[in-house]
């Protein structure tokens, strides 16, 4: 084959015709200099108005015990669906993390007087929480990071196991079964933020934070270089990535958000005891996060709505001892039919509805590629 | 690993386990050998229940969390079918068919639609767990039930030298264990089927591309993985009793197993089993408080030091 | 055709106006009283939970679902003896279904965590289920918690002695390691090594294990008795096992180990639980009249129960009388913050099927206690029938309050 046939067969390669005028390439250098690849677009807007209207028109049932707790446990399954969503690393020890960082709080802040306190302002205790749940989530890590796939939901697993043991049988610094009672978050500019809708705003507020970071977080070299990893880890290491610094590193970035969240589960319930961080509850966040969809950081919250809507409702649906057979059938359906989840649902339905409005194919496989 | 590694690794396990056994020895040479005892019977459990669950791992990738609830299943109708027949070895029977039953089932309506889809397929048996776990407190209750050992199992063994009494039922776990690890390595090492699961394991295209109904396979594999447990549930519904939550205890427990054996390797299993539950059993007898940590950290370690278990395979 | 419509269309109207007017009418009399009843459905005390919804439900039939005028209205939650389930069983309850008056939870802990919610809510009444942890009321109470049952300690007084009648100098105690089983060891203990037996071996299982061969196994040949502290499946286990291994020590039982949901489980019945003491609020073959009518009633109204209504029945059933005893003592008047209610909770001797209960200074129950040994009837059910019953039992076991320390794993020691 001649030259000439032979570039134009390799130029046939490329999708987009190599002989663009320049213009094209140009618009697209511009439009990669933004932060964001994403705009802000129409539903967004309306979503943060709901949320942030949400106390004005729900009771305070509904704002504090759906509503925060959703966001709470949303953002510790956001931990969860960042390490595997994004790093192929199923981790069911992000609960722990969580539980960790409550513990803290409550053992160098103010808790019950049965149990073990040291009543240090509640700033320092919240900032030790976080930094040493940090670092357990490294460590975790650490272990962790030469397994992969069902091999690290199971040592994540047995950490998890390990840690509830150790808090339920240890009365000098856990205070064993009957755990930490009365951690309450402080009284801070003359409001008290345990009541419904300071602690919704407080919620939201590192929800929002949480999910924001995460967003930013993908599309940096770090965040890619992690999905690169998640998905060819042997070529990565051949390009010269540190693959276990790099997965550790997400590791501990995961710690940091289930800490968050811990933290403020701990102050949500106002306890926190072994039963919080058992297996029941390490399983629950992967419930979580698989319900919302692992694709987008906004799937765990949608899995967390869920969730709590279910715990608390299900018992009024049916006889009232038969509620865990209808969490069960909906968990069973949602992943049955679904293949991530509700996330899942509403990626086939407006890929369903773009091809139906006639849009271009190219335009709809660019939209799919982006949403991942 | 060069022979310095070897030898040093075999001196540092070795010399403190031989170290605590002339302790244990001189100390209370009966709680140490009547622990020993309890701790091989119970592995024998651990194993019966755990070679399902690394089967089903080994060849179809599939990691079965609903294989607790077919204990149960398997264990509340061998109670059943005990008390109507009086018959413990029917019971046995019946345990093993109806979870194999029920396993077949699964595999066919569910498993069978999705192919390679790991998590997903391991949330659906989550999902699964849940719902036949209520099911099953729903049609029989939450009372505790209890099965009895057949009369010629029946009572302790007395006039035995150092530890003067065991259990004859708990006993009988020990060549229980053996006998029907044998059977499954014969049946995977020995004949046709066993040697189609052994070449699917290693390579399921090939062994498609062979012209084995790679199908039917995979259901009776899923189903003797499921029998298995469901035999575990009757054998064990004598020796610890039937009661909601058994399930996610002995799923917790195959799990271990056989992360410490090694996915997909029933000899694994055995020393999985072996370790863990001697590790159990030695730490509720001599440091009760801390026991359940110390057995998990030692899953923790194994893991840490040799990522898929002793004898595992790739995931 | 038009006037015919015309006239039907006035028709409709006309009798949605009357039974409009009736509605308000009807919406005139007294609301209904809302009781929220939480107990654990689900987790290791299920069964249990399922009979303390009986006991409490007979409480509710017995007056004909109506008191001081008002009918009642019970609203189900269940939780799995986990704190903070019951914490948000219970929130649900009282900010969403609104109830008035929250009677719960089963387990100990929850009770802890359950006390602390209920002073955030200073305007609702809440009422013990069984829960029995000695720290409930002992330690921080809370004015709006009001609990009916004497607790874990209570329940063991006078078994001490009985053991030392019984010839049983030396005991093991096997119990499970956390709040409950401390505060009954407690119980037992302080009667125990005051007047001269001695314990010198406790083995604190952790809790959930269901394998006690490695027990079994430490226990000494010197024991006169075992002091088997352990609830549900695992009491079942334990004597099982201790029986297969050839044991053959006597046993004194807790408060839930012969309960009724035990001694019913499915399987042969163990001959050696026959002789088996146990402190309990409640003995199966009390011969009083009030409380032949209470196990009658509790088998006429649920014939699918158990033969006798177990401790959980019981202890329910008092607690919601005490609601509504309460409620028929201020005529339904819920006003004004539940003062007067409380008041009257406060003040009132409430009657139960085994002898009359006081509430002291932390609104805790001062009430009776059984020392019980189990026997079995010409059917072959086992039961429990009473050796002795002690009445006033208060909650520091006759010792000083200054004195007195809540149970835990090392105290009270007596080797």
């Amino acid at each position: 084959m001649s030259a000439a046939n032979w570039r134009r067969a390799m130029n046939l390669q490329n999708p987009r015709p190599a002989a663009t005028n320049s213009p094209a390439p140009a618009r697209e250098a511009r439009v990669r200099r933004f932060a964001f690849e994403n705009p802000v677009r129409a539903r967004h807007v309306i979503v943060l108005a709901f949320l942030l209207a949400y106390p004005w028109f729900a009771t305070p049932f509904f704002t504090y015990q759906i509503a925060a707790q959703a966001l709470a446990l949303g953002l510790i399954a956001l931990s969860l669906t960042f390490l595997g969503g994004y790093g192929g690393m199923i981790s069911l020890a992000q609960m722990t993390v969580a539980g960790i960082a409550g513990y803290m709080v409550a053992i160098f802040g103010t808790a019950a007087t049965d149990g073990v306190t040291l009543g240090w302002p509640w700033w320092l205790a919240v900032l030790l929480g976080l930094v040493i749940a940090t670092l357990a989530a490294t460590f975790i890590g650490w272990l962790s990071v030469r397994t992969e796939g069902i091999y690290t939901i199971m040592i994540t697993l047995a950490i998890g196991v390990a840690f509830y043991y150790l808090v339920l049988q240890n009365y000098t610094v856990f205070n064993g079964f009957q755990g930490e009672q009365k951690v309450f978050p402080p009284v801070l500019g003359g409001v008290y933020w345990r009541d419904a809708t300071p602690f919704y705003y407080l919620a939201l507020f590192w929800a929002l934070a949480g999910y924001l970071f995460v967003v930013y977080l993908v599309r940096t070299p770090f965040g890619i270089a992690l999905q690169g990893i998640r998905d060819n880890p042997r070529r990565m290491h051949a390009l010269g990535f540190n693959v276990t610094a790099h997965r550790v590193a997400a590791y501990a970035v995961a710690g940091v958000i289930a800490a968050v969240g811990g933290v403020l589960f701990t102050w949500y319930n106002g306890l926190v005891t072994p039963g919080s961080v058992g297996t029941h509850w390490l399983i629950n966040i992967l419930i979580i996060a698989v319900l919302g969809g692992m694709r987008h950081p906004v799937g765990p919250f949608l899995g967390a709505i869920v969730f709590v809507l279910l715990q608390n409702f299900a018992i009024d649906v049916i006889d009232r001892e038969r509620f865990n057979l209808v969490i069960g059938l909906v968990f069973l359906v949602i992943v049955l039919f679904s293949r991530d989840g509700l996330l899942g649902w509403w990626t086939a339905l407006s890929a369903r509805l773009s091809t139906q409005r006639g849009a271009t194919t190219w335009k709809a496989a660019r939209g799919r590629l982006y949403a991942r | 690993m060069t022979r310095a590694w070897k030898v040093f690794w075999t001196l540092v396990i070795a010399v403190p386990v031989v170290v605590l056994t002339a302790w244990g020895l001189q100390d209370n040479a009966r709680l140490f050998v009547v622990t020993f005892l309890n701790g091989l019977t119970l592995a024998s459990l651990y194993f019966i229940v755990a070679s399902g669950f690394t089967l089903v791992f080994g060849l179809m990738r599939n990691v079965n969390l609903a294989h607790g609830s077919l204990y149960l299943l398997g264990g509340y109708l061998g109670f059943f079918t005990a008390q109507f027949s009086g018959s413990w070895l029917l019971a046995l029977a019946a345990g093993f068919a109806a979870a194999a039953l029920v396993g077949l089932a699964m595999q066919v309506s569910i498993f069978r639609f999705m192919p390679g889809q790991d998590l997903r397929q391991t949330m659906v048996t989550i999902g699964l767990s849940i719902v036949i776990a209520d099911i099953l407190m729903w049609a029989i209750g939450a009372q505790v039930h209890q099965m009895s050992p057949p009369p010629w199992l029946d009572g302790p063994i007395r006039n035995l030298p150092v530890i003067r009494a065991y259990s004859t039922y708990r006993f009988s776990l020990l060549p229980l264990g053996i006998v029907i690890g044998v059977a499954l390595w014969l049946f995977l090492n020995r004949t046709r089927v066993g040697m189609m699961i052994r070449a699917g394991v290693d390579d399921r295209a090939m062994l498609a591309a062979a012209g084995v109904n790679v199908n039917l396979v995979f259901a009776t594999t899923f189903a003797i993985g499921a029998g298995l447990a469901g035999l575990g549930g009757v054998i064990g519904a004598v020796e610890l009793s039937m009661v909601p939550g058994e399930d996610t205890r002995l799923l917790l427990a195959s799990l271990i197993v056989v992360i410490v054996g090694g996915m997909g390797s029933v000899v694994g299993a055995a020393i999985g089993a072996a370790i863990f539950g001697l590790a159990e059993t030695y730490g509720l007898a001599y440091a009760p408080t801390y026991s359940v940590v110390f057995t998990f950290v030692i899953l923790v370690l194994v893991l840490a030091f040799r990522p898929r278990g002793i004898l595992g395979r790739p995931a | 055709m038009e006037s015919g419509k015309r006239t039907f269309v006035r028709t409709l109207v006309a009798v949605v106006v009357v039974v409009a007017a009736f509605s308000a009418g009807a919406f005139a009399q007294a609301p209904p009283v809302k009781i929220g009843l939480l107990a654990t459905l689900e987790g290791p005390f299920a069964a249990g939970g399922q009979d303390s919804m009986r006991g409490a439900e007979l409480a509710v039939r017995q007056r004909n679902g109506v008191v001081a005028g008002r009918k009642i209205e019970i609203i189900k939650a269940s939780s799995d003896a986990k704190p903070d389930v019951a914490v948000n069983a219970t929130r649900k309850l009282v900010e969403q279904d609104k109830v008035d008056i929250m009677v719960g939870p089963l387990s100990g802990s929850e009770g802890i965590a359950v006390k602390e919610y209920s002073k955030t809510q200073p305007s609702i009444t809440f009422i013990n289920g069984s829960s029995g942890a000695q720290a409930t009321t002992l330690v921080n109470p809370s004015p709006n918690f009001f609990r009916f049952n004497t607790d874990g300690g209570q329940w063991m007084v006078g078994v001490g002695k009985a053991a030392l009648d019984k010839g049983y100098k030396k005991v093991m105690v096997i119990a499970e390691d956390y709040a409950f089983p401390y505060s009954q060891v407690q119980g037992f203990m302080t009667e125990y090594c005051k007047l001269g037996g001695k314990v010198p071996v406790k083995a604190w299982v952790p809790l959930g294990g269901k394998d006690y061969a490695s027990v079994i196994a430490r226990i000494p040949k010197d024991v006169d008795a075992l002091a088997v502290v352990l609830g549900g499946a695992d009491a079942v286990n334990f004597l099982n096992q201790y029986e297969q291994a050839g044991g053959d020590k006597p046993i004194i039982g807790g408060s839930i180990t012969v309960s009724q949901d035990i001694l019913n489980y499915k399987g042969k019945r163990r001959e050696s639980l026959v002789g088996t003491i146990a402190g309990s609020p409640i003995a199966d073959a009390y011969e009083a009249p009030e409380f032949k009518a209470f196990v009658a009633d509790y088998k006429k109204n649920f014939p699918d129960g158990y033969p006798s209504p177990s401790l959980f029945a019981l202890v329910y059933y008092i607690n919601m009388k005490a609601t509504l005893d309460g409620l028929d003592i201020v005529k339904g008047d819920l006003s004004d913050g539940q003062k007067k209610y409380r008041d009257a909770l406060a003040k009132m001797t409430l009657k139960t099927p085994v002898g009359d209960v006081k509430l002291d200074g932390n609104r805790q129950a001062i009430g009776t206690t059984f020392v019980t040994e189990v026997v079995k009837d010409s059917q072959g059910n086992l039961y429990n029938r009473v050796l002795k019953k002690i009445d006033n039992v208060n909650q520091t076991l006759g010792v000083p309050p200054s004195e007195f320390k809540v149970g835990s794993r090392d105290e009270p020691n007596c080797p």
